[in-house]
């Protein structure tokens, strides 16, 4: 599975990624190189095998249900880029819309 | 003052000495720094020194032992921190443009932990940004350079804190470790390096690359004194429902007891890796006669499908780390551009200006792993790879206690030299499998290789929880090899041989 330019365009849009075009073409020969070698699990039967998602099988825990502080509202906007001090802004884009 | 030699001393050393009053807590914590003033210049181990912390917490050391208190296990011992770890009143970067201002505003719980048992905050450590690299090449504030010759690399991630031990700026440090980051640099530097079991340390408070993969872990320069960081970092947190509540052992208490009646096995087809270097394939094979001279039931075994973690993990790791970094978007925190036209041109040129370039092909890697038509294909097939690991190592471990693998292939090479990210990746072949099964394994000095004159490390791998069956394992071959190396660098400023 050759990785394309367009591959790469598409991918950086849903990572949310401005690549440059300079960027765009060098990432498709990295990322086509990396792949190349990545290529060998295609050709291993697996067929049948359990995905693992996690190393150990653990099952979920719970806290006591008690009420703790949380983080404070001056701590969780200490590294905002613009707030007001009361919450996170950012610019407004009249009628702007995002692709979906 | 009298400078204190921290190359010569170890944290247990370090801790006693305050306890005997031979030396202060202050004291250290000058020496520690008076260190860094010699020679981080050159090595560049540190990104941001905190002596506030430092002093203020070794003030509290001597004002204890002056009270007549008990210290505590790491009272006094200088300890490096990993950029990647949250830690109030420092910044918190990831060695990353995106990150270059943030302040931590929580504790991150293994650096607490580390803190209560009387350590001392020296400061916080390169790295590869966000963890992504075996070199430190990818900090976005410059390499960190090996103590033991400044013009090759002290591995990756977590080369500060592997550089910081070995050039005795610190007792001890804080690395992180999700394909090799700990064990790969402390072989390349001559220091301990161990990744603790999946779970033994909470993640809570370090910034997340691959959260099926992750693990804080020590760096030290003996196996006792990882151990005894070990067991104040070990332990169940509330905050991250992946750490575990088997109880932690007394790791340090494991030591001393040789290496008697363990079953030991070597893995044959890793060791037979095309690109091993024939003298490091050489020093597991010694290794394992030491091993056998202790009395170790010693024998062979494979792992075949661990051959193929380096391809599993170069698509879990990505996958969930591009999943991890989503989070850096220039909303809440980092790097924002100013005169975005919208929120897709703000998100897309605030996260393309903040990171590096390993960092966008993590990203992107992972992204296309995950993306529509791709996933089975990649990142089904790689869940399913690895099963086959797990299934591999669990099996080993039913016929052996331990395993034996070299640490890395090749010892640290030159600034420049893997251009090519591929060659880069493999740097990791032998410690990539165990992230992906979840094991512990620690990386010990093996010895210096004749051409180089560097560091080369033993990769130990041990069951899952069993830490202490895996640091017996590594303080028996500690003590049977008599290795306790000291860069050039280092000898040169203090005037002592080393080596003793």
């Amino acid at each position: 599975m050759a990785i394309t330019e367009s591959d790469v365009r598409h991918v950086a849009l849903l990572a949310r990624l401005a690549l440059t075009d300079e960027q765009v073409t060098t990432l498709t020969a990295e990322l086509g190189a990396v792949l190349g070698h990545i290529d060998e699990l295609q050709r291993l039967d697996l067929a049948g095998v359990e995905p693992t998602a996690h190393p150990l099988s653990m099952t979920d825990r719970t806290r006591p249900d008690v009420v703790v502080p949380g983080l404070s509202r001056e701590l969780a906007l200490l590294n905002a880029p613009d707030t007001d001090g009361t919450a996170f802004l950012i610019p407004a884009f009249a009628g702007a819309g995002e692709e979906s | 003052m009298s400078t204190i030699d921290l190359s010569a001393l170890t944290a247990r050393e370090v801790r006693r000495g305050i306890a005997s009053g031979d030396f202060s807590a202050r004291e250290v914590a000058e020496s520690a720094y008076a260190r860094i003033e010699a020679l981080d210049g050159e090595v560049h181990a540190f990104l941001q020194l905190t002596p506030e912390l430092a002093f203020a917490a070794a003030d509290r050391v001597d004002r204890a032992r002056a009270a007549g208190e008990e210290l505590p296990p790491l009272a006094g011992v200088p300890a490096g921190i990993k950029d990647n770890m949250n830690l109030i009143g420092t910044r918190t970067t990831c060695a990353s443009r995106i990150l270059g201002n943030y302040e931590s505003v929580y504790d991150c719980t293994a650096v607490s932990r580390l803190l209560e048992a009387g350590a001392l905050p020296i400061g916080k450590c390169n790295m590869d940004e966000f963890a992504f690299g075996s070199s430190t090449e990818n900090s976005a504030y410059g390499p960190t350079r090996n103590p033991w010759d400044l013009e090759r690399v002290p591995g990756g991630s977590s080369g500060g804190s592997a550089a910081c031990v070995a050039a005795g700026m610190a007792s001890i440090s804080l690395g992180s470790d999700t394909g090799g980051s700990i064990r790969q640099p402390g072989a390349l530097t001559g220091t301990v390096g161990l990744k603790p079991t999946y779970g033994r340390v909470s993640r809570y408070g370090v910034v997340a690359f691959g959260s099926s993969l992750d693990q804080i872990g020590p760096f030290g320069k003996t196996v006792d004194d990882v151990a005894l960081a070990l067991e104040a970092i070990s332990g169940a947190d509330v905050m991250d429902a992946t750490s575990s509540v088997e109880p932690v052992d007394p790791y340090s208490e494991a030591l001393g007891r040789g290496a008697q009646g363990l079953r030991v096995g070597i893995v044959s087809d890793m060791l037979a890796m095309e690109g091993c270097g024939e003298e490091i394939r050489r020093v597991v094979n010694s290794s394992a006669e030491t091993f056998a001279a202790l009395g170790a039931e010693v024998g062979e075994v494979e792992l075949p499908s661990a051959q193929h973690g380096l391809a599993a993990y170069y698509i879990i790791g990505p996958a969930e780390a591009s999943s991890n970094l989503a989070r850096f978007d220039g909303i809440r925190y980092g790097r924002r551009v100013p005169d975005a036209d919208d929120v897709l041109d703000l998100y897309m040129r605030s996260r393309a200006e903040g990171f590096g370039p390993e960092t966008i092909r993590r990203i992107m890697l992972g992204t296309y792993a995950l993306s529509a038509g791709y996933y089975d294909a990649y990142y089904g097939q790689a869940q399913k790879a690895r099963t086959r690991i797990i299934q591999d190592f669990r099996a080993a471990f039913e016929r052996f206690d331990v395993l034996l693998t070299p640490s890395t292939p090749e010892v640290a090479f030159r600034f420049g030299e893997k251009s090519d990210p591929y060659t880069m990746y493999l740097n990791d072949y032998y410690t990539i499998p165990v992230n992906l099964a979840g094991n512990c394994a620690v990386s010990v000095p093996s010895g210096l290789c004749t051409t180089a004159g560097m560091p080369m490390g033993l990769q130990i791998i041990g069951d899952y929880f069993a830490e202490s069956t895996l640091l017996r394992a590594a303080a028996a071959f500690e003590e049977a090899t008599h290795f306790e190396p000291v860069p050039p660098l280092v000898r040169a400023l203090t005037g002592t041989e080393g080596g003793e």
